[in-house]
């Protein structure tokens, strides 16, 4: 751990000014979980400064430390080399810290306004703030391009412009350091760079940048400095011209990862799922999915892209028997699914479908129950856990034992409750369920959400080689790397239709991007 | 016709009586629940403000004590569902059930120890109550057709608590959208988190909330023992706490709506009055328990087919813990 500030280290002022944060010998357990250990960090005034780290290395903790969420259990920290105590959020604005949090902090049904005036209001009475507030909305507009309609509802407003809002809110209580906890997780490609842009004019004039991301490309993209977490250590702190995307992931996982896959051209077979028209309106009457078509073979990989909201999680609903359709139908292998026809979950396994769900929490296992008890969720009509009369709990047990070890869970504890493992054993769990009777057809949501890079590395493995013993595959992912390297099709989902198809190979992350945002269609009506 | 016209005044007069107990605890309601705190003790705080007030005038004989006292008792009892649901995060109905029983039965337990009435505390002279005020030269309006009857019952004619309670609607209102508290205190009810990471404290903006919820109890609960009436006897309050939520609820935790519905159940209350004893033709004398399970009844009818999707606050009844 470097002393040094290292981010404008060929500046000669960097040394001599004091830094913008310094955290000193951080600890913080949260029962068993020692999530920052003893971590020590600097931050350069005026810098763009990234911290990279797998989900669960303790990025956010720190963050929320500083933000004064949590209080560290040891630990100094100095803001603009001064000492202090950060006991509640109102400390951490008072020494100029603002916060992008991952999931916004904003009140739905206010307006943009009242949410930026939340707890600085400048008087008892909303009538004189209100007015200074919405002057000083419009000069931040104008000086960072910050455009949102100070009137509109958080509710109507698309994502992009929600974290605008939080932007907002940070600058609008004066902060010199804006700390920004994956912001881009929610945003198209475009979207990104547009933040991107805003970053770098707050930092042009002056603003401390602390960016926290999984994302190796976005540290590489715009970071002065790039420090590494690994199970709530800081491991290196490195100016990041001298950072490449091989050496950071090693970092950050502690031994050498093969980002790129090997994968095989594929010899797509018959159809084994057909969509035809389908629609599925909500409990709101909302239309999630709208008249969307697709085929799927036998060894193929297709691709579903889009930002998160856009019609997938109900398309993958509707086609693993959770939600019923609206209109249109669906072909399974031998079964025939239209509104009238009723079916669910069990009758779409019994044809061959399996489904790994998005939020494997909710879906995906039972958290207090025992593995073994999950992993024959769905499955337990089974005759091969079934006595005469009582459940054969030895073999599930031993079913669950076998499962693990093909599929390298850990620990191998069959009696482990599920919330105890972590995200991605819980993750290989579900996928070692779902795989184990050699499906048919495999519909998988969100596959390595919040699950460490060496089970990605292994969870993308076992797709591709499910894929070449002739399974038919539907991904859907909002992470577009993920999608374009596993998927041989690529379908972009946008407002619960379908606007492009893209072949594999020849996807980009712009062509795609655009077509996320649906950016074709709107500058045809321009036009 | 002149008769019809009368009947007509004598029953909105009726009304506004009736409704103004409803008025005061929806109101504490929609305090309590616009800062996410689930309020189904209302019912019990207002017994036991009524039966404060009560204790309190027979003792020094001062309405305006005796309020006080109903105001503090109220106040008590929010500090006690909130040290359960705020402090320790307990679960509010179960919290807001057991201030109920407890209000139920101490009011008794006490009132028998202390007067030995059965639980009945002492008629009170009217120098200890709220007494009607007549409006200003009432006795010549009066004999102004139309318009004289309403002035002398409606506008005027009623108790200080009457006016009172129908005076907290518009300061609610302007609370809650025009002051930098109510601005707060919603947000605290929609997403106690983004309160918090504003730099504001959860649990203070909370407890204010509970403690006028409590302060407005102990109105309605005065006005019921020591201006509507002039004792306080055993579960007088009869429901009338579930119905003001009801009323809030109907009124989408809005405090003109909640009240507009509060004056719906009033009227009904007091057109069941009227109807006690009248022959229905086609059907003769309804039995007056029949009639007086009309409100009751409207408000399952109201809730279930009315009301549409409750607008409830985002984060009503949900305990706020930071995450982990």
């Amino acid at each position: 751990m470097p002393a040094q500030p290292v981010g404008n280290a060929e500046s000669p002022s960097a040394a001599t000014r004091p830094a913008a944060i310094e955290l000193r010998g951080i600890d913080k357990s949260f029962g068993a979980v020692h999530a920052n250990k003893n971590v020590s960090l600097t931050i350069a005034k005026s810098s763009i400064h990234g911290i990279i780290g797998e989900n669960g290395a303790g990025k956010s903790t720190l963050m929320s430390i500083l933000y004064g969420f949590y209080t560290a259990d040891a630990g100094e920290i100095l803001i603009n080399g001064k000492p202090v105590k950060i006991h509640g959020s109102h400390d951490a604005i008072a020494a100029g810290i603002g916060m992008v949090h991952q999931h916004f902090m904003l009140v739905e049904p206010f307006t943009v306004l009242e949410n930026v005036m939340l707890g600085a209001e400048d008087g008892v009475l909303l009538r004189g703030g209100a007015g200074k507030a919405r002057a000083e909305l419009e000069r931040l507009a104008r000086d960072y391009g910050l455009n949102v309609d100070p009137d509109a509802h958080i509710s109507d407003l698309p994502v992009g412009e929600q974290q605008r809002v939080e932007i907002l809110k940070a600058l609008f209580r004066h902060c010199d350091i804006l700390i920004l906890d994956e912001p881009t997780g929610v945003l198209t490609p475009q979207e990104t760079d547009q933040l991107f842009q805003i970053l770098r004019a707050l930092n042009a004039r002056g603003v401390t940048i602390v960016l926290i991301t999984h994302k190796l490309r976005e540290i590489l993209a715009i970071t002065d400095t790039v420090s590494v977490m690994r199970q709530g250590e800081m491991v290196a702190t490195l100016p990041t011209k001298q950072a490449t995307r091989e050496h950071l992931a090693e970092l950050m996982v502690g031994r050498k990862v093969r980002l790129e896959l090997d994968k095989t051209k594929a010899t797509p077979g018959e159809v084994r799922l057909s969509v035809r028209n389908l629609t599925v309106v909500d409990a709101k009457g909302v239309k999630r999915v709208d008249d969307v078509g697709f085929d799927l073979r036998a060894g193929e990989i297709l691709g579903i892209a889009g930002v998160s909201g856009n019609g997938q999680s109900e398309l993958l609903e509707a086609l693993s028997g959770i939600r019923p359709l609206s209109s249109g139908g669906i072909t399974l292998c031998d079964l025939e699914v239209s509104p009238d026809a009723p079916y669910g979950p069990a009758v779409v396994r019994e044809y061959g479908l399996a489904h790994v769900p998005e939020d494997r929490l909710r879906l995906g296992v039972v958290t207090a129950f025992p593995a073994w008890e999950s992993v024959v969720l769905g499955y337990h009509d089974d005759e091969e856990y079934n006595g005469r009369i009582l459940m054969d709990r030895d073999a599930m047990t031993n079913a669950c034992g076998k499962l693990m070890e093909r599929f390298d869970v850990r620990p191998r504890d069959p009696e482990l409750r599920c919330g105890n493992f972590s995200g991605g054993n819980q993750q290989k769990l579900i996928l070692a369920r779902e795989i184990a009777r050699q499906p048919k057809v495999l519909v998988v949501g969100q596959p390595t959400r919040g699950v460490d890079i060496g089970a990605i590395e292994f969870i993308h493995r076992q797709l591709l080689a499910l894929r070449d013993a002739g399974c038919a595959i539907l991904l859907v992912s909002v992470e577009l790397d993920e999608v374009m390297s596993l998927s041989d099709r690529i379908l972009v989902m946008f407002q619960g239709r379908i606007v492009g198809e893209v072949d594999g190979d020849e996807a980009d992350e712009r062509t795609l991007g655009l077509m996320m945002a649906n950016a074709h269609a709107q500058a045809d009506e321009a036009a | 016709m002149e008769d019809l016209w009368l009947q007509t005044v004598s029953i909105l007069s009726a009304t506004l009586r009736t409704a103004t107990p409803l008025v005061f605890a929806a109101m504490a309601g929609m305090f309590s629940e616009r800062s996410g705190t689930i309020d189904i003790g209302l019912e019990g705080k207002m017994l036991a403000g009524a039966f404060a007030a009560a204790c309190v005038a027979v003792v020094t004989g001062s309405a305006w004590l005796a309020l006080l006292g109903a105001i503090l008792v109220g106040i008590m009892m929010g500090l006690l569902h909130g040290l359960a649901c705020i402090t320790y995060r307990g679960n509010q109905v179960v919290s807001g059930v057991a201030i109920n029983i407890m209000a139920a039965g101490l009011t008794v337990v006490l009132g028998n120890a202390w007067f030995g009435r059965g639980g009945q505390t002492p008629d009170l002279a009217p120098d200890a109550r709220f007494m009607t005020l007549r409006p200003p030269g009432w006795e010549y309006a009066y004999d102004i057709p139309i318009i004289g009857p309403v002035y002398a019952f409606v506008i005027g004619g009623h108790n200080l608590l009457v006016y009172i309670a129908f005076a907290a609607v518009p300061i609610g209102w302007w609370v809650l959208y025009h002051t930098r508290f109510g601005l707060r205190l919603r947000a605290v009810g929609e997403d106690p988190k983004v309160v918090d990471t504003a730099g504001i404290s959860v649990t203070w903006l909370r407890y204010r909330a509970v403690i006028i919820a409590g302060i407005l109890c102990g109105f309605a609960g005065a006005y019921l023992s020591i201006a509507q009436n002039a004792a306080f006897s055993p579960h007088m309050t009869a429901g009338r706490g579930f119905i003001a939520l009801a009323a809030m609820v109907f009124g989408k935790w809005r405090p003109w709506p909640a009240m507009f519905a509060c004056l719906l159940f009033g009227l009904l209350d007091a057109i069941a009055i009227r109807l006690q004893g009248v022959n229905f033709p086609g059907i003769g004398q309804v039995p007056v328990e029949a009639i007086q399970a009309l409100p009751y009844i409207l408000t399952v009818v109201l809730l279930a087919g009315f009301v549409g999707r409750a607008m409830a606050p985002h984060a009503l009844g949900q305990p706020y813990v930071k995450e982990r």
